[in-house]
């Protein structure tokens, strides 16, 4: 049993009036460092509100979230910057490159609100792009890459501050399938340097590249294929 | 914990401002034209005023001392003693006399009728009035000692220039009356006294030889010690007119400097106001992008916010985009209001003088402008909320 970076419980999560929709309800899920896990579902069931909540993007109105042990409902909100600035990687469907930066500033991007120099940015930013394969293209403008290329600098620029979790909304969405089969096992590649993966898809062959599944309909868990709770 | 380094801050907004090169150019071309007209505004009034200024400095410790005009409009000449006598006022520095040669032409030639004065007049006066009036001859020398006996004239600067006279390098001669005097040289323009720039001056000897002209002068320049000014001007009616007899005029000319400044200073306020106003348009266009640049840019706020940035990151980024934006423009606003200066102070004939405080203030305004531009978009940039930031893209 591995420590768990990740716990939910009781999670719940209803959008104020108009839409009173509840997105969430009634989430437990405890998730261990170095796991990979897909959560599916169909739209609608709540899978980006679980990732936003995970990724402290969004906060649940019911239930607690754990990130590394630490209750994160009780933080203020420059405290939850700080927790996906230090512990936290985000890769997503539209990649969100800065098209007027170099493949090399974008990775090193990742760092700037940790405070660290430019000059060592740039160095663990050199260091990530080599680890997805992209150590050729790091003096290329983003706009001049192909859309596997494109994911591969927003995993690079995730993952430069050794994050404990990645978490990736939908990452082969914009990608045909060889290209997102690349980046599903590069992105099942990083558990083995302990990073916990949680990513969201709608694509089977992407879920099944994890170790876990989580299946989500309306708001609740309907299958889980790990389970260490 | 999450924080950005200062330097990083500035890298951040010159490269947004980078990402949009038009768009910047175009916003901080507005500044740069409102930041020009003032700093603009301020060095030509400066310019212009430096000569005026100057003057007054030199010219505030001069006062005349002028006879009152009687009812038929003819002077009454002040006391042959009058000169004399304010001479031994003790804070009196130098003093000089004038009088009018009263129905005397100033022509060029016979062919031109008597009766077209041009407005010029003839003067009698002393060696003593370039040092009394601090006026040198532009062309030529003043009346010296020996012209008491020859028909010598100087002119003032607009009686030569409507007499036609740019040059003293062949023998010039002018027609005072009917009898024909030399030119000797003419004078600077007298901005004090510009009934000296219209008049054709000869020696009180000429004057009294040639047209009959003996009684006491007409009005008497004086300078006197810059503290005693007041003291003495209260004096100088008793003194010129010990008896009561008869009326006199004690003015300072240089309250016309001040009066002439104080022109200018009321356009030089009109024209700020317009050049706050092109601020201010200026800055709402600033204002204008820096919104639109928010709703753009909110993927790359979302994302921003997702790999740690606080709100005030956020804020900071944009407030200092603007301000940035408002200060490129602002210095070259500065260096076109310097050129512009230069161009109408060149063409004015003026000295180039640009108070520092424009440039200060043109800097000033700009920020001011670009940091409140800045502020409600940087606000909104910060207050968007991440998933809504991140799910806005497409």
């Amino acid at each position: 049993m591995t420590t768990a970076v990740l716990e939910l419980s009781g999670v719940g999560k209803t959008y104020p009036a108009p839409s009173t929709v509840t997105a969430l309800d009634g989430i437990d899920l405890v998730i261990g460092a170095g796991e990979t896990v897909a959560i599916t579902g169909a739209s609608g069931a709540g899978k980006s509100t679980l990732l936003s909540i995970l990724g402290t993007l969004e906060r649940p109105t019911r239930g607690t979230v754990r990130i590394a042990g630490a209750d994160v409902s009780a933080l203020s909100d420059p405290e939850l910057s700080d927790v996906r600035a230090t512990r936290l990687g985000f890769v997503f469907q539209q990649f969100f490159l800065l098209e007027h930066l170099s493949v090399l500033d974008n990775v090193a991007t990742g760092l700037l609100y940790r405070g660290v120099p430019a000059r060592a940015r740039r160095e663990r930013a050199a260091e990530a792009l080599y680890e997805v394969g992209l150590a050729d293209r790091i003096g290329h403008r983003a706009g001049q890459l192909s859309g596997g290329e494109r994911q591969r600098v927003a995993i690079a620029r995730a993952i430069a501050g050794r994050p404990a979790v990645l978490l990736a909304d939908e990452p082969t969405g914009n990608l045909d399938s060889a290209t997102g089969a690349e980046i599903t096992a590069l992105l099942a590649g990083l558990a083995d340097g302990d990073t916990t993966v949680v990513l969201i898809t709608h694509n089977a062959d992407v879920a099944a590249a994890m170790r876990r599944q989580v299946h989500l309909s309306d708001g609740r868990i309907v299958r889980d294929t790990g389970g260490e709770s | 914990m999450a924080r950005l380094r200062p330097a990083d801050a500035i890298r951040l907004a010159t490269g947004g401002l980078r990402a949009r090169r038009v768009r910047s150019a175009l916003s901080a071309l507005g500044i740069a034209i409102a930041v020009a007209a003032v700093v603009a505004v301020l060095g030509i009034a400066r310019s212009t005023q430096a000569d005026l200024l100057t003057q007054l400095g030199e010219q505030g410790n001069l006062l005349t001392v002028a006879s009152a005009e009687s009812v038929n409009g003819r002077g009454v000449p002040l006391p042959l003693s009058a000169e004399p006598m304010i001479a031994r006022i003790p804070p009196v520095r130098t003093v000089t006399a004038v009088a009018t040669v009263e129905n005397v032409s100033v022509r060029r030639s016979r062919a031109i009728p008597a009766v077209q004065t041009g407005g010029m007049n003839v003067l009698a006066a002393e060696p003593s009035l370039p040092a009394a009036l601090s006026v040198q001859p532009l062309l030529g020398r003043f009346l010296d000692g020996t012209a008491e006996h020859y028909p010598v004239t100087v002119l003032g600067f607009e009686a030569a220039r409507i007499l036609g006279i740019g040059s003293l390098a062949a023998p010039t001669q002018i027609l005072l009356g009917e009898h024909w005097f030399t030119v000797a040289g003419v004078l600077a323009p007298v901005a004090v006294a510009p009934e000296i720039d219209l008049a054709a001056l000869i020696t009180f000897g000429q004057a009294g030889t040639v047209f009959g002209r003996t009684a006491g002068p007409s009005r008497i320049y004086l300078r006197a010690d810059p503290d005693q000014v007041a003291a003495v001007a209260a004096v100088l009616t008793a003194t010129t007119v010990p008896d009561g007899a008869g009326d006199v005029q004690v003015r300072r000319p240089s309250d016309l400097l001040v009066a002439r400044i104080a022109a200018k200073g009321a356009f030089v306020g009109l024209f700020l106001g317009l050049g706050g106003v092109a601020l201010l348009i200026a800055g709402v266009g600033i204002a204008n992008i820096m919104v639109i640049s928010v709703l753009e840019r909110r993927g790359e706020i979302g994302l921003r916010r997702a790999l740690g940035a606080r709100r005030r990151h956020v804020a900071a980024q944009f407030l200092l985009e603007s301000t940035l934006l408002a200060t490129i423009g602002g210095v070259l606003g500065i260096g076109l209001g310097v050129l512009a200066t230069a161009v109408a102070a060149r063409l004015g004939g003026n000295p180039v003088a640009i108070p520092p405080v424009a440039l200060a203030a043109g800097l000033g305004a700009a920020l001011l402008a670009g940091a409140l531009a800045g502020l409600y978009p940087a606000i909104r940039a910060a207050r968007l909320s991440p998933v809504e930031a991140l799910r806005s893209v497409g």
